[in-house]
């Protein structure tokens, strides 16, 4: 089949224990393209993205990364190399240094030269403003420098997408600027990532698309403007609003 | 002669040894609680000259290999005059040693309970006698149970060791047996289940006991002992 | 008491480094063996999980002074004879294997499950996940554990006495049966085993101190 998407995803279905949380998610993702996904807790908006990386591999449905069906690939530690993900608790090894973070994928995985790997991870870490912290383990840095190092080790890995679950959730409000501001650079610079955030002043001013899923379906996706100010279904519209009230605009 | 019933035959030899074994056990944890729960107090309440006096006593304890222990109080002793039965040796040596660790397990209960818990106590007008019984003692307890089972099964094992010195245990009623019937592997395995049995009884008899009356979120894992 | 030390402490010295070889020997053996055995109960399936559990809770749940004779006087009937130094530092491998498989997989488990995902989000396979993630931070939580560990190792390492290997505790009691000296010769192997543990409590906190992670 021709396709131009980096990302397609079809039909994509999930169940825990017979409790289904995924009822048939179908949207794509171009190159280049940022769209996020938001939603009520619970919605499933995260299963999307450990389906499309199998951390948590789908019950049913198709997942193409470019022309490769990735959902039954057999090399799918092939796979997520082409894919970052970004942890909503970060995912930092406790044990590694910032730097260590970044270059251990690379060292490992990719069988990169050390020196090598240390000057790109360097390179990722001042990308995300963290040069002088490559030195420091997890524990000293603060929530929203921890979160900076994930995107940097996500970078680094120089995937064709990032996946982004609830990059800020975990932080104290005043922290989220930092990270946020980081996403929006990357996709200014034609980073394509596929976002779960509660952001709605970067889902507004950053988004290409905007997915709306509610009950493990998607209610409605389309520009995140029209969304905010004239969606087609009522609940888009209550959500949107609730979301906005509680978070208010975030940064813009 | 095939294993089954070498193994009959054998029995009741290694059921009387088993019985010499649980009552060196029972012993050695006696004078383990009677000497480790004083320490433990002196180590929490005492002043300093009895805390150093006693943090001698386990560093003594801890460093100083059982087997030794066992062979100075029995070969080592008589040459000074003093002469001691070799079941009594082994329980005076397996039980001091046991002292300084279980002094240890109480010490840490006593003080993971916290100051707190005797201030608020004290505050209520309770004595430091009533605050220990009443509030402390019952959560220091609870708290020390998983780390005695484990320092009991510990002592168990180590009642194996008294077979150096001569007390017909199990292990020595087993090398009797063996070497009339020089059958060492078929014994050693039987000696090894008799023990697993037992110390798989203590465990379970005191987890038993623990679930009983928990405090949700604590437990120890189990090792040889904790911290030297 | 010094004059019985002056004149047999060649004797003495050779019985401790025998000592504290089998010591470090048995311990670091022990780690690796204890490392597979903590794997496996984690990360093997059902069967080589529930066969390595009942291997090490039989070894926790015997003494070592029959394990060591099973080893050394059991298995010569199958035609397996092993020198006293040899079949005590195979059961002392053993033995802390069992031990440290159960330190080690009590520090792997309270890593994170997260932190192996984090790991295979970039590509990692579930080997080098563990290997490169989970291991290095195991083994660097399980550092107390171990010493503690060698320490123990030091004192029961005594054991091999009993089948005469010449360690430390079998020098004493051969320099004891030449002059009858049993208190002394005793006091004196009883001290040496208490500078030598002072010495390894003092070196280990010093080594836990530098390698913490902050």
């Amino acid at each position: 089949m021709p396709t131009k998407h980096l990302l397609r995803i079809e039909n994509l279905h999930h169940s825990f224990e017979n409790e289904e949380v995924l009822k048939g998610i179908s949207f794509s993702l171009d190159k280049g393209e940022t769209k996020v996904i938001v939603g009520p807790s619970g919605t499933g908006k995260s299963t999307v993205l450990n389906n499309i990386i199998r951390l948590v591999p789908p019950t049913r449905g198709k997942i193409y990364l470019e022309d490769t069906e990735i959902t039954s690939a057999k090399n799918i530690n092939e796979i997520r190399q082409q894919i970052g993900f970004v942890f909503q608790d970060f995912g930092l090894f406790n044990h590694l240094t910032a730097k260590g973070n970044v270059m251990i994928g690379l060292t490992k995985v990719k069988k990169m030269d050390k020196n090598e790997a240390e000057e790109l991870a360097l390179f990722e870490l001042d990308r995300v403003g963290l040069k002088d912290y490559a030195n420091s383990y997890p524990s000293q840095l603060s929530g929203g420098q921890k979160q900076r190092v994930g995107i940097a080790r996500a970078l680094a890995m120089q995937p064709k997408l990032i996946l982004f679950d609830e990059p800020t959730s975990a932080l104290d409000p005043e922290l989220t600027g930092e990270v946020l501001k980081v996403m929006r650079n990357l996709a200014e610079e034609g980073m394509t990532m596929l976002v779960v955030t509660h952001e709605m002043g970067f889902a507004r001013s950053v988004a290409d698309e905007l997915i709306f899923m509610e009950g493990g379906n998607i209610v409605e996706q389309g520009d995140p403007e029209k969304l905010f100010t004239d969606p087609d279904h009522k609940r888009t519209k209550e959500f949107l609003f609730q979301l906005t009230n509680l978070y208010g605009e975030g940064e813009k | 002669m095939n294993n089954l019933e070498l193994i009959k035959s054998a029995l009741p030899y290694l059921l009387e040894g088993t019985l010499v074994t649980i009552q060196l056990t029972f012993w050695s944890l006696l004078i383990g609680i009677v000497v480790g729960l004083p320490i433990a107090f002196a180590q929490v309440y005492g002043n300093k000259i009895l805390q150093a006096t006693v943090a001698v006593y386990e560093r003594l304890a801890r460093s100083i290999p059982l087997l030794v222990m066992l062979l100075l109080l029995n070969y080592g002793l008589p040459m000074l005059g003093l002469r001691i039965p070799i079941f009594r040796a082994a329980v005076i040596g397996i039980g001091l040693r046991s002292a300084a660790y279980q002094s240890q397990i109480y010490r840490g209960a006593i003080q993971s309970v916290g100051g707190s818990q005797m201030k608020a106590a004290r505050s209520l007008g309770m004595s430091k006698m009533k605050a220990f019984f009443y509030i402390i003692a019952p959560q220091a307890i609870r708290i020390a149970i998983p780390p005695v089972a484990n320092e009991s099964a510990i002592v168990l094992k180590d009642t194996s060791l008294a077979f150096t010195i001569g007390v017909v245990e199990l292990l020595r009623q087993g090398e009797y047996f063996i070497a009339t019937s020089n059958e060492p592997m078929v014994i050693y395995l039987t000696i090894a289940a008799i023990y697993f049995i037992l110390t798989t009884i203590v465990n379970g008899g005191l987890s038993l006991f623990e679930k009983k009356y928990q405090i949700p979120g604590i437990g120890i894992e189990g090792g040889h002992s904790d911290a030297y | 008491m010094l004059d019985i030390f002056m004149e047999y402490y060649p004797l003495f010295l050779r019985g401790l480094g025998v000592t504290v070889f089998v010591t470090i020997i048995s311990c670091f053996s022990g780690t690796v063996l204890g490392t597979f055995l903590a794997l496996g109960k984690i990360y093997g399936n059902k069967f080589v999980s529930a066969l390595v559990r009942l291997f090490i809770s039989i070894i926790r749940g015997t003494p070592l002074l029959v394990q060591l004779f099973i080893i050394y006087y059991g298995l010569p009937a199958y035609g397996i004879r092993l020198t006293p130094i040899i079949a005590a530092v195979i059961s002392f491998i053993i033995n802390s294997g069992a031990y440290q498989a159960e330190y080690l997989r009590g520090s792997i488990q309270s890593i994170s499950g997260s932190q192996l995902k984090a790991a295979q989000s970039i590509g990692m396979t579930k080997w080098q996940g563990i290997r490169h993630i989970i291991l290095p931070q195991a083994l660097r939580r399980v550092i107390p554990s171990w010493t503690n560990e060698f320490i123990y190792m030091i004192k029961y390492s005594s054991l091999a006495y009993v089948i005469g290997a010449k360690e430390l505790m079998t020098e004493g009691k051969l320099i004891a049966s030449r002059n009858y000296q049993f208190f002394n010769v005793y006091f004196i192997v009883a001290l040496i085993y208490l500078v030598v543990i002072v010495i390894f409590v003092y070196l280990f906190n010093k080594i836990e101190k530098k390698v913490t992670i902050p």
